[in-house]
């Protein structure tokens, strides 16, 4: 495994059909015991948790769920048990180990959580919409940020400024959005924000060559001054340049009155539904199209690429102020979608998890979806636990999207692996 | 241009010498800093009212607009100059050199970290985890100093092990990880930083890190038995740390250039394969390089727990990891650049209240100016585009 210790070496590394790999098994088997030895033993009999699902305003209301909390957080570890040793089966005879085994693991085991937390509360009730709904708006911004990663580093530059383009997307787009009275021309002019910030990474990363990941932490604190510094001289003088400028909730016809999902997924802003579509547009087009193919060539052998006449870096430089827009967008997320007025570094992160939602996603559009829908989950789900009031303290629950990207990145979790020239400067 | 690339041999003649300046590195690091004090100075001119007041008429009268200009940069810079070295309006020498003693106080904990994170990128790693690590730190080094409780030389001295033992076990974890599964040490520490904030601010919920009577998330005050005493008695805060921390220079310097460790960090960060081949141990290098690169970190913690801050609270890193990095960047990860970067920074640092007081501008500009120098300074060419300067040889004559 130490062979793995340089990833700057342009050989090509040999990956052999990973050779059983027990982390995953392992993994899933001892979370499904402390799942049962925490939530399942752990709650005492007699008591009963009750799940809410509808909101008042929908169509068809779908009546509360109670359930005995003890049995059913039991019931709940044991079939994450069970799936955790048919992992084990799955790489013992070298087969598959299908995703909807690991989607029904997860609900398993978020299941058994929810009825521990909520057991024996009689006067509130655990809100599966309110949930659901959170984990979808919490990780738009992680959305957009892991989407700009993907776009920049397939090309072969690494973009750790997007949490600089995230800011500077909040920042221009509450101004803008003041400025001229209208939410959705600061929506307009977040991407131009960031993609002002990516510019200035392309041209110190490609023209300049200089270390990609010095130019984006130096350009996080860049933005983070002078976002600070506007915001403690010209906003301060200026209030009606920083104001709260929300934008409409637009919710789809008939779909958003769907019971759970409509509320869930179809009654947001239109940068939610923007979010839709740039994943399912990049998806396709970076593995589907002619701009997808050359994009991935020019960040895994760009001298091949270059070989074939695609121009090296002026696609890197394409790249990172579209990575650049696309983060700015979602930083129009912090300021006119959550309707609030622009805040000193409100961003406060998102752009590193974006990062690591990029890495856990494996550098794909779709991946990357996931695994910021992940860490949204895990917000929501703090959010909700504190409102039911739960014993675990909330600093645990804000590490484990952090401790989630570690253990990816250790391959404890299956193996990511960067595209091949990410990080090298393209001298001719 | 083309009579430069024809010159065969270079004759010490006056034009020579120029040339010889205009090539310079430390030519080029002054006009970054001149560079990025001119980009900040348009940032605190968009921000000063009666400039913009004055642009409106700026065909009529452009006289005001200069003067408007001038005042209020004048305003700035002579408060960071004010604010950071020399105090024109204090009353006694002692008023006078208090800017500067806090400048040095300042220094103090982003030397320390600056060193570790300099030797991190000599050994080829990015340890973006500096924070992480002086927060880990500063929490065993408080653990150490409000929960023991002992005489003077010995609890500062476990207090300062304390803090050196935290960084570098936060130093450790992403060094283990990178040497036994190839993780990208950039990503984790990054990780770790969070993981570290989190963890601080659970213990701070705790009974145990309570102080008694406050509602508000901090630790009890440390022991006065725990904390660097003063080098200049109480007027000043410039403490024993700093003198630490140039002793940690020397250290890093001994450590770097002249110790068979030192060499093998070196070769790990020129050429790994290369290292392996030499015999040497990459994953064990790898692994000390940053549990050093944490103890120095943790160092930096106690500039702060034991030094200015002496209390545990979630911002008792503030922004040090990060700034340390400039330091580094700055320093060009050498100790000597290295303690003269983390004396600008620090200065930058210590002039945010006279910015604040004087000029009433947010301490922020200070981050603009920190990170435009550092862009500068990591793309020469660029600093040689704005100021006309000419190219070195090596590349003109390969050019040509």
């Amino acid at each position: 495994m130490t062979a793995a210790a340089a990833p700057t070496s342009m050989a090509p590394t040999i990956t052999l059909r990973a050779a059983r790999s027990w982390g995953v098994p392992i993994a899933l088997g001892v979370i499904g015991v402390i799942s049962l030895w925490v939530f399942g033993l752990g709650t005492e009999s007699g008591q009963s948790t009750t799940f809410a699902f509808a909101r008042s305003t929908d169509f068809v209301t779908i009546p509360t769920l109670t359930v005995p909390s003890s049995a059913t957080a039991t019931a709940l570890s044991v079939l994450a048990l069970a799936i955790a040793a048919y992992a084990a089966w799955a790489v013992q005879t070298a087969r598959r180990f299908p995703l909807w085994a690991a989607a029904l693991y997860g609900v398993a085991v978020l299941g058994a959580l929810l009825t521990w937390a909520g057991a024996g509360k009689t006067d509130t009730s655990i809100q599966v919409t309110g949930l659901l709904t959170g984990a979808v708006v919490l990780s738009v911004p992680l959305v957009f940020g892991s989407l700009a990663g993907v776009v920049c580093e397939r090309s072969g530059v690494i973009n750790i400024a997007i949490e600089g383009q995230l800011l500077a997307g909040a920042f221009t787009a509450a101004v803008v959005a003041s400025a001229l009275g209208s939410p959705y021309l600061g929506l307009l002019a977040a991407p131009i924000a960031g993609a002002l910030t990516g510019a200035v990474l392309a041209l110190f990363a490609v023209k300049y060559w200089v270390n990609q990941i010095v130019v984006g932490v130096v350009l996080n604190v860049l933005v983070v001054g002078i976002t600070n510094f506007l915001f403690g001289t010209l906003l301060r003088e200026n209030d009606n340049l920083n104001q709260s400028m929300p934008l409409p909730r637009l919710p789809i016809p008939g779909l958003s009155a769907i019971p759970v999902i409509g509320p869930t997924l179809f009654n947001h802003t239109i940068l939610v539904y923007i979010m839709y579509a740039t994943v399912a547009v990049l998806a396709v087009m970076l593995f589907r199209s002619r701009w997808g193919l050359r994009v991935r060539a020019v960040g895994e052998h760009p001298k091949a690429a270059d070989t074939v006449g695609i121009k090296v870096n002026r696609t890197r430089v394409r790249n990172t102020i579209l990575g650049g827009a696309i983060a700015g967008l979602g930083g129009a997320f912090y300021t006119v979608a959550a309707g609030l007025a622009f805040g000193q570094e409100m961003t406060s992160g998102a752009g590193y998890i974006a990062l690591a939602a990029m890495i856990l996603g494996r550098w794909r559009p779709t991946g990357a979806l996931a695994a910021a829908l992940l860490f949204g989950f895990a917000n929501s789900l703090k959010d909700q636990l504190g409102i039911v009031g739960s014993d675990i303290p909330s600093q645990f629950l804000a590490m484990l999207p952090y401790l989630a990207t570690i253990l990816a990145v250790a391959g404890f979790v299956g193996h990511a692996r960067p595209p091949a020239a990410e990080g090298i400067p393209y001298k001719k | 241009m083309s009579e430069t690339t024809t010159e065969a041999a270079p004759k010490r003649d006056s034009r020579n010498l120029l040339r010889e300046i205009a090539e310079s590195s430390t030519l080029l690091i002054i006009l970054a800093i001149v560079a990025s004090l001119l980009i900040s100075g348009v940032l605190i001119l968009i921000a000063d009212p009666e400039f913009r007041e004055a642009l409106k008429y700026f065909f009529d009268r452009p006289a005001d607009a200069f003067q408007e200009a001038i005042s209020a940069l004048s305003a700035a810079y002579g408060a960071i100059w004010q604010g950071a070295v020399y105090n024109t309006d204090g009353d006694d020498f002692a008023e006078k050199i208090k800017p500067f003693m806090q400048t040095l106080t300042m220094a103090t904990p982003l030397l320390f970290a600056g060193l570790g994170i300099g030797i991190g990128f000599r050994a080829g790693l990015f340890n973006i985890g500096a924070q992480g690590q002086i927060i880990i730190g500063a929490t065993l080094g408080a653990m150490v100093g409000f929960m023991w409780h002992m005489p003077f030389p010995w609890h500062m001295i476990l207090a300062v092990i304390g803090c050196m033992l935290g960084g570098a076990l936060w130093g450790f974890i992403p060094g283990i990880l990178k040497a036994k599964t190839g993780a990208h040490e950039v990503i984790t520490t990054i990780m770790l930083n969070y993981i570290a904030l989190n963890l601080v601010s659970w213990l701070l919920s705790l009974e145990a890190f309570q102080r008694e009577g406050s509602d508000n998330p901090q630790s009890p005050v440390m022991d006065e038995t725990a904390m660097y005493p003063t080098l200049f008695g109480g007027q000043f805060q410039l403490h024993l740390g700093f003198i630490l921390a140039l002793l940690a220079a020397v250290f890093a310097w001994w450590l770097m250039e002249r110790s068979t460790l030192g060499f093998q960090f070196r070769a790990v960060g020129a050429n790994p394969s290369a290292a392996r081949t030499a015999g040497m141990k990459v994953s064990t290098i790898t692994i000390l390089v940053m549990v050093v690169a944490g103890a120095f970190s943790g160092l930096a913690g106690s500039a702060q727990i034991l030094g200015t801050q002496p209390s545990l609270t979630i911002g008792i890193a503030g922004s040090i990891g990060f700034d340390a990095i400039t330091v580094a960047l700055l320093g060009a990860s050498r100790p000597l650049g290295t303690v003269l970067a983390a004396i600008l920074f620090g200065g930058l640092k210590a002039a945010g209240p006279a910015l604040q007081v004087q000029a009433g501008l947010p301490v922020d500009i200070v981050l603009v100016i920190q990170s435009l120098i550092v862009l500068f300074i990591a793309a020469p060419p660029l600093v040689r585009f704005i100021f006309r300067l000419p190219s070195p040889r090596i590349v003109k004559e390969v050019a040509a």
